[in-house]
C-alpha cells in the first residue's frame, strides 16, 4: 500500500486559487466520502487551512491515484484541471511522508514554527476518523506525524521565540513583569501596529487598557473598540504612573515623554517597573528614558532586531527539526512494510488451507468403506504437504522484511493467488484471455 | 558514619552543581528537573548528617566553624528547595547550589572531630539562637542569589541583549519578589537571633549587650536589612536598587559570620 499526497499551499498558489479549492470545515463529510469512493483510493484525509489544501490518501496504484485526486480537486470545486494542475504538487512514498511530517511540524508553514498548523491537521484527522475515511495506515501515519511534531517542538526551539513585532513586545513584557494579568496598558496615539500590539496584550489578559489621543474623540472611539478607558491628552501625566506597559505612536514631531518627567512618574509608582514601546517615527519617547531606573524602553527598531534574531534562530532550529523528520521517516517506513508482509502470509496460508479443506471434504464424502482413523491421517498428510510447500516462499518473504524488495514479493503473491478479496484481478483475467 | 554522611552530601551537592551549571548553558529542561531531585536527596542526606551529629555530640551541632558552615549550607539548600518548588525556576539553582557547595567545601577544610562542648555554650539557648541566626543567613544568601540574577537580567533587558541567558532567566518581577520574600523571611529570624542572644548573654555573661564584635556587626547587618525593607515599603526601593542593597547586606552578613570569627577576637570567636 502506498501513501500519496496531492495538494497546494501558499508556496505554489496565491490566495485567489487557494480560496477556490478550500473545503468548508463544517461540511467535510461529503468530500471525504467522495474521495474514498474513488477507484484505487482506500483511505483519505483532507486538510484545508487558509494556507494549504491537501489530500492524504492510500492507494495501490500511485500514478492512477494521484491523477484521480487531482481530477477530484478540480471537479469538486468546478475548476479547470489544466489551470489548477500547475499549482498542485503530488508526492508518494518517502516524499509524501516527509511532506506531511514537515507540514505537521510547521516546517512548511509561511511563518516557520507557527503553532496553529498542528491543531488544524488534528481537526482534519478528527473529521476523517468521524466519517471513517481513514483506516489503519492513515491512522498510524497521522499519529506518527503528531508525535514527530511533538518531538520537534520539545527537542528544538523552533517555536519558542516571537517572530512578529507585536508578539515580541508581549514576550518582552512577560520577561519584565511575569504574568500580565494585573498590568495596565496605555495606548498613546493610534496606528495599525500600535493597535495590533494592543490587541495582543489584551489577548494575553491584561487587567486594563487606557487610551489617549490628541483629539479626544478619537481616543473615545478607540477606547470603545478596546473596552478601554479614554484619557485626555493634556492629562497624560496624571495617569502615566498607573500604566505598566506604554505603547506610543503619535505623529508628534518632538518627544512627548522625557527623562525629567519619567523620574517623577517612576517615583510616584514607587519604582515599579515600566515598559515603553515607542512605535512612532519620529520617536515619541526620549531615548534617555531608558536610563531611568526600572524603566525599559524599546523602539520599533529594537523590536525588529529581536524579530530578526529570532528568525535567524528559527532557521538554525529548523535544520535540527529536519534531521528529526528524516529519522522518523525511516521508522515509519519500517512499520509500513512490516504491515504488508504479515497479512500477506496470513492470507496466503488461509487461501491454501481453504483449498486443502475443500478437497479433503470432497474426497472423504465420496469414499465408501473408509477405514477407521484414515480421516485423521489424510488430514495430517495434506497439512504436512501444504506446510512443506509453503515453507520456502514464506521464509523468503519474512527475510525480505528486512530489505526493500518486499513490496515486490507481496504484490506478486497477492496477484498470483488472488489474495485481495473483493477486488477484480484485471491482470489475471487479461492473461486468461 | 558521620564522615560518610558528610562526604556523601558533598558529592551529591557537587553533582547537583554540575547539573545546574550545565542547565545554565544547555536548553534541556530535564537537567533542571534532575538537578532538583539530586539536590533534594542531598538535602535529606545532609539533614541526616546534622541530626546524627546532634545525637552523637549530645548537643546542637553549631558550635564551631565546621559545624556552623555545614548548617549554613544545609539551611541555604533547604530554603532554595522551598523557593524552587514555589516559583518553578530551576535556574535559581545555577546560582545558589554553587554557593551551598562552596560553603560546604570550606566547612570540610575544618576539623570534623567533635570537641567537648565549650562550657559557655551549655545552654538550651544554643539551639534556638544559632539555628535562627543561620536560617536567617541562609534566607539572605538565597536573596543574594536572586539579586545577582536580577542585575544580570535587568542588564540584558536594558541593553537589549536578548540571548540564550536572557531566555533562561525568569522575569524581573519574579526575581525581585523571590529576593524580597527571602528578606521578609530572614529578617525576623535575624531579629529573633539577636534578641535571644541578648537574653542568653544576660544569663551567661551577666549583661544583655557587651559590644562584642559579633554583636556590633550583627547590629550593622540588621540595620542594613532594616533600611532595605523600610525603603521598599515607603519610597519603593525595588528592582535594581533593592538588588544592590541585598548584595551589600549579604557581604556585611558574611563578614559578621566569618570575618568576625576569624579576624576579630571576642566572645563569639568559635573556630
Amino acid at each position: 500500500m502506498n501513501i500519496i499526497v496531492v495538494g497546494l499551499s501558499h508556496k505554489t498558489a496565491g490566495v485567489e486559487i487557494r480560496e477556490k479549492v478550500a473545503f468548508a470545515p463544517t461540511q467535510m463529510e461529503k468530500p471525504l466520502k467522495a474521495v474514498v469512493e474513488l477507484p484505487d483510493i482506500t483511505e483519505a484525509i483532507i486538510v484545508s487551512t487558509c494556507n494549504r489544501v491537501e489530500i492524504y490518501a492510500t492507494t495501490r496504484d500511485i500514478a492512477g491515484g494521484m491523477a484521480r485526486l487531482k481530477r477530484f480537486l478540480a471537479d469538486y470545486h468546478g475548476l479547470n484541471l489544466e489551470t489548477l494542475e500547475k499549482h498542485l504538487y503530488s508526492y508518494h512514498g518517502e516524499d509524501a511522508t516527509r511532506h506531511v511530517f514537515r507540514v505537521a511540524s510547521s516546517l512548511d508553514s509561511m511563518v516557520v514554527g507557527e503553532p496553529q498548523i498542528l491543531g488544524q491537521i488534528k481537526t482534519s484527522y478528527g473529521y476523517a476518523a468521524e466519517y471513517k475515511s481513514s483506516g489503519i495506515i492513515l491512522n498510524r501515519f497521522l499519529h506518527k506525524a503528531f508525535s514527530v511534531a511533538k518531538r520537534v517542538r520539545t527537542e528544538t526551539k523552533i517555536a519558542s521565540s516571537a517572530v512578529s513585532v507585536a508578539f515580541a513586545a508581549v514576550e518582552l513584557a512577560k520577561k519584565i513583569f511575569g504574568e500580565l494579568t494585573d498590568k495596565t496598558v496605555l495606548l498613546i496615539g493610534a496606528g495599525e501596529m500600535c493597535e495590533l500590539a494592543a490587541k495582543h496584550f489584551i489577548n494575553t489578559g491584561v487587567r486594563g487598557v487606557m487610551v489617549t489621543n490628541r483629539t479626544y474623540e478619537r481616543a473615545e472611539k478607540l477606547a470603545e473598540e478596546f473596552d478601554a478607558k479614554p484619557i485626555r491628552f493634556e492629562d497624560l501625566f496624571d495617569h502615566l504612573h498607573k500604566a505598566d506597559i506604554i505603547l506610543s505612536s503619535t505623529g508628534a514631531p518632538h518627544f512627548i515623554i522625557r527623562e525629567k518627567e519619567m523620574n517623577e512618574v517612576i517615583r510616584r509608582r514607587k519604582m515599579k517597573a515600566m515598559f515603553f514601546i515607542d512605535i512612532a517615527v519620529p520617536r515619541d519617547i526620549d531615548p534617555k528614558v531608558n536610563d531611568v531606573e526600572n524603566v525599559y524602553l524599546y523602539t520599533v527598531d529594537d523590536l525588529n532586531g529581536v524579530v530578526a534574531t529570532n528568525l535567524e534562530q528559527r532557521k538554525i532550529e529548523a535544520a535540527k527539526a529536519e534531521a528529526i523528520v528524516e529519522q522518523e521517516i525511516g521508522q515509519f517506513f519500517k512499520w509500513l512494510s512490516s504491515l504488508e508482509v504479515t497479512p500477506t502470509i496470513v492470507a496466503l496460508r488461509t487461501r491454501f488451507d481453504e483449498i486443502r479443506k475443500a478437497e479433503l471434504a470432497k474426497t472423504i464424502s465420496g469414499w465408501k468403506d473408509l477405514p477407521p482413523g484414515a480421516e485423521k491421517k489424510l488430514d495430517a498428510l495434506t497439512n504436512a504437504f501444504m506446510n512443506k510447500l509453503l515453507h520456502q516462499p514464506m521464509s523468503v518473504l519474512k527475510k525480505s522484511e528486512q530489505g526493500n524488495r518486499n513490496d515486490l514479493y507481496v504484490d506478486a503473491l497477492r496477484n498470483l493467488f488472488d489474495l485481495d478479496t473483493g477486488e477484480p484481478q484485471e491482470n489475471l483475467i487479461e492473461l486468461e484471455e | 558514619m558521620n564522615d560518610l554522611l558528610f562526604y556523601s552530601t558533598l558529592v551529591i551537592y557537587a553533582a547537583a552543581t554540575v547539573l545546574y551549571l550545565t542547565y545554565l548553558i544547555k536548553p534541556q529542561q530535564i537537567l533542571g528537573r534532575i538537578g532538583h531531585w539530586v539536590i533534594s536527596v542531598g538535602f535529606l542526606v545532609h539533614l541526616g548528617f546534622t541530626v546524627n551529629r546532634y545525637f552523637v555530640a549530645g548537643h546542637t551541632p553549631i558550635t564551631n566553624l565546621h559545624e556552623s558552615l555545614s548548617f549554613f549550607s544545609l539551611a541555604v539548600v533547604g530554603i532554595f528547595i522551598l523557593c524552587e518548588r514555589r516559583y518553578h525556576v530551576f535556574i535559581l539553582g545555577s546560582f545558589v547550589t554553587p554557593l551551598a557547595l562552596l560553603i560546604l567545601v570550606v566547612s570540610a577544610t575544618f576539623s570534623s572531630t567533635i570537641p567537648p562542648l565549650n562550657p559557655a555554650l551549655q545552654s538550651r539557648w544554643l539551639l534556638v539562637h544559632t539555628s535562627m541566626a543561620f536560617l536567617g543567613y541562609a534566607a539572605f544568601a538565597v536573596s543574594f542569589g536572586a539579586s545577582i540574577m536580577y542585575l544580570i537580567q535587568s542588564h540584558f533587558v536594558k541593553k537589549r541583549r536578548l540571548g540564550t541567558m536572557f531566555q533562561k532567566l525568569p522575569p524581573l518581577d519574579m526575581l525581585d519578589e523571590i529576593s524580597y520574600r527571602c528578606l521578609t523571611f530572614g529578617f525576623p529570624l535575624l531579629t529573633f537571633a539577636i534578641i535571644s542572644g541578648a537574653i542568653w548573654a544576660e544569663s551567661a555573661w551577666g549583661t544583655y549587650w557587651s559590644w562584642d564584635p559579633k554583636e556590633t556587626w550583627s547590629l550593622v547587618t540588621w540595620f542594613v536589612y532594616a533600611a532595605l525593607l523600610h525603603g521598599r515599603l515607603t519610597t519603593g526601593w525595588r528592582g535594581r536598587k533593592a538588588a544592590l542593597l541585598s548584595i551589600f547586606g549579604f557581604l556585611i552578613m558574611l563578614f559578621t559570620f566569618l570575618g568576625v570569627n576569624l579576624l576579630l577576637p571576642g566572645l563569639h570567636s568559635y573556630k
